[in-house]
């Protein structure tokens, strides 16, 4: 506690939040360290390195990396257009973007496998003018992910392009600047940082992202099993060891690769003088 | 003034295209937005629609009527009900401990409670399976005293408390961190107690965050997919929520009945969608 605070229930709150905080999360989270630990070393490198294991891995990270591309590429076009232009239904466009928050994702699971099997409305069309089947294949999985990866993106860069200053943009224009110019060298790198936390927020979501995915993925090991699946099958043969090897790796990476990412976002703010 | 500002205002007037998008690139990235958005999300919400009524509203009723339907549903608002309240109650004692005060480790804290978002939900539900499993950690004692978590409904509690513990904190942490605590003090300072303060000073200011945040909980704890599979054993008519109730219908060819359940959830999400729409507007009126 700092100055000479008189705001009260500082021990209550803070209290309250260190212990449900501690039950609710820390706790239940630090078995599966402690469980990881009843493993030695060879049977955890014998586990991982399992092909199967490394398959599933691959599929989730590929996909998981894929689908949040894609949707950082859509959700910035999305958030533009829904800052700077007037359009009909603009608001109704607005409010759906939460649509994949708001939709519980075994729902979601069913809905889009059901459009993208191939008798489906849009896997119909897709096999026979492309010829390429997307439901029940690892195409499948990005799909998935891009649709749940849509709000992450949208709602971290929206906030960023509404406070822009438009004075940025004036002074550059003012100085000669044409309009790719104003966007490359100014509107870009400021956005670039809000554009980066969506696009980790919607990876680390699709990597471990389960209900949305396994109606659609088809789920065969090898090519389209992804590791939550995995971590479940292994469960489900009760093999606890299995499961808690494949879980730890997947909640390390994801940690290693959110705090690279992280650092990452810390280099682009301060490198444009943002910090 | 008007001296120095002329010619500035002269060289942009001069340059319109370099703050404006031309017609063409609107009219291009509208087209490609709404596109995208409407394959990915107008595109799913109007299937949920059509599927759950094709065969008729009747069917619809009788997949809804279905016993193990309606314990489903019963199951689902019960874990609603015990989580929710406890994850609001602890948004707001942490927004108020993380943003009324300084302390060492706020960071730190601040990072933990963002912390099962980053958590796969398979993970969230293992973990509670390693915890009270059969061959869990207090498995043979809760075995020995006849209590089941695991495959019953304190475990499925369990986990969508986990998974849904951020979302009120979240709202709140950011809006009263903005707000600042000049209020507030001016109430203490005239003589109002803590909670008299709380609710006539604080409460009124983050109501729509909050409600923001209870409805974002809600949506998620009803409709918990991965965590609950995982604690949940799908046993029909006992611990089946309404979304592992879609799934066993699902993987049974009862496409009906699988979206009659899944356009109760879709409905919750729309529901939630419209209440959050309307909480912005009137914000954005005031």
């Amino acid at each position: 506690m700092s100055q000479s605070n008189i705001m009260p229930g500082f021990k209550l709150t803070i209290g309250f939040t260190v212990v449900y905080l501690s039950l609710v999360v820390l706790i239940p989270l630090s078995t599966l360290v402690f469980q990881s630990f009843r493993l030695n070393w060879e049977d955890y490198v014998h586990i991982i390195s399992n092909k199967r294991v490394l398959s599933s891995f691959r599929v989730s990270f590929t996909a998981a990396l894929i689908a949040s591309l894609i949707a950082s590429f859509f959700g910035f076009i999305v958030a533009w257009v829904l800052v700077r232009y007037e359009f009909f239904g603009k608001r109704i466009f607005h409010a759906l973007i939460d649509f994949p928050f708001a939709l519980p994702t075994a729902v979601a699971g069913i809905v889009l496998a059901t459009i993208f099997q191939p008798s489906g409305l849009l896997g119909k069309l897709l096999i026979d003018t492309f010829g390429v089947q997307v439901a029940f294949k690892p195409l499948g999985i990005v799909m998935a992910l891009i649709f749940i990866s849509i709000p992450f993106v949208v709602r971290t860069v929206e906030p960023v392009l509404l406070e822009f200053e438009a004075s940025m943009e004036e002074a550059g224009a003012s100085l000669g600047a044409t309009r790719l110019q104003v966007f490359n060298k100014i509107i870009f790198p400021n956005v670039f940082p809000a554009l980066l936390t969506g696009f980790a927020l919607a990876f680390a979501r699709g990597v471990g992202e389960y209900g949305s995915v396994i109606f659609i993925a088809g789920n065969l090991p090898y090519v389209s099993e992804i590791v939550p699946l995995l971590i479940v099958t292994k469960l489900e043969q009760f093999d606890i060891e299995g499961a808690t090897a494949i879980a730890l790796t997947m909640l390390v990476i994801s940690f290693l690769l959110l705090f690279l990412i992280n650092l990452l976002q810390y280099w682009v703010r301060k490198r444009s003088g943002q910090l | 003034m008007n001296v120095v500002q002329l010619p500035v205002a002269k060289l942009v007037a001069r340059q319109p295209q370099a703050l404006q998008d031309p017609d063409w690139l609107r009219w291009s990235l509208v087209t490609i937005a709404v596109c995208f958005i409407g394959l990915f999300i107008c595109l799913p919400l109007g299937l949920v629609i059509v599927k759950a009524f094709s065969k008729g509203l009747e069917a619809y009723w009788a997949a809804l009527a279905e016993p193990d339907t309606l314990a489903a549903l019963r199951l689902t608002l019960l874990t609603a009900a015990v989580t929710v309240p406890l994850n609001t109650i602890f948004g707001v004692a942490a927004a108020w401990a993380v943003t009324r005060f300084d302390f060492k480790g706020k960071s730190l804290l601040t990072t933990l409670i963002d912390l099962p978002f980053s958590v796969s939900p398979v993970i969230s539900g293992l973990i509670f399976v390693l915890l009270f499993g059969a061959e869990g950690w207090f498995g043979s004692w809760l075995i020995e005293h006849d209590i089941k978590i695991i495959f019953a409904t304190p475990g499925i509690i369990l986990a969508t408390l986990f998974i849904t513990f951020p979302f009120v904190a979240r709202q709140l942490i950011p809006l009263m961190q903005e707000m600042g605590s000049q209020e507030e003090e001016a109430a203490l300072s005239l003589g109002a107690s803590g909670w008299r303060t709380f609710w006539s000073v604080t409460l009124p200011n983050i109501k729509w965050a909050l409600l923001y945040g209870v409805l974002l909980c809600n949506a998620r704890a009803m409709g918990e997919f991965g965590a609950v599979s995982v604690v949940s054993g799908h046993i029909r008519g006992l611990t089946n929520t309404l979304p592992l109730h879609v799934e066993v219908n699902y993987n049974e060819y009862n496409i009906v009945g699988a979206f009659a359940s899944a356009s109760i959830l879709a409905a919750l999400a729309i529901l939630t969608l419209i209440l959050k729409t309307t909480l912005e507007w009137q914000q954005a009126r005031r």
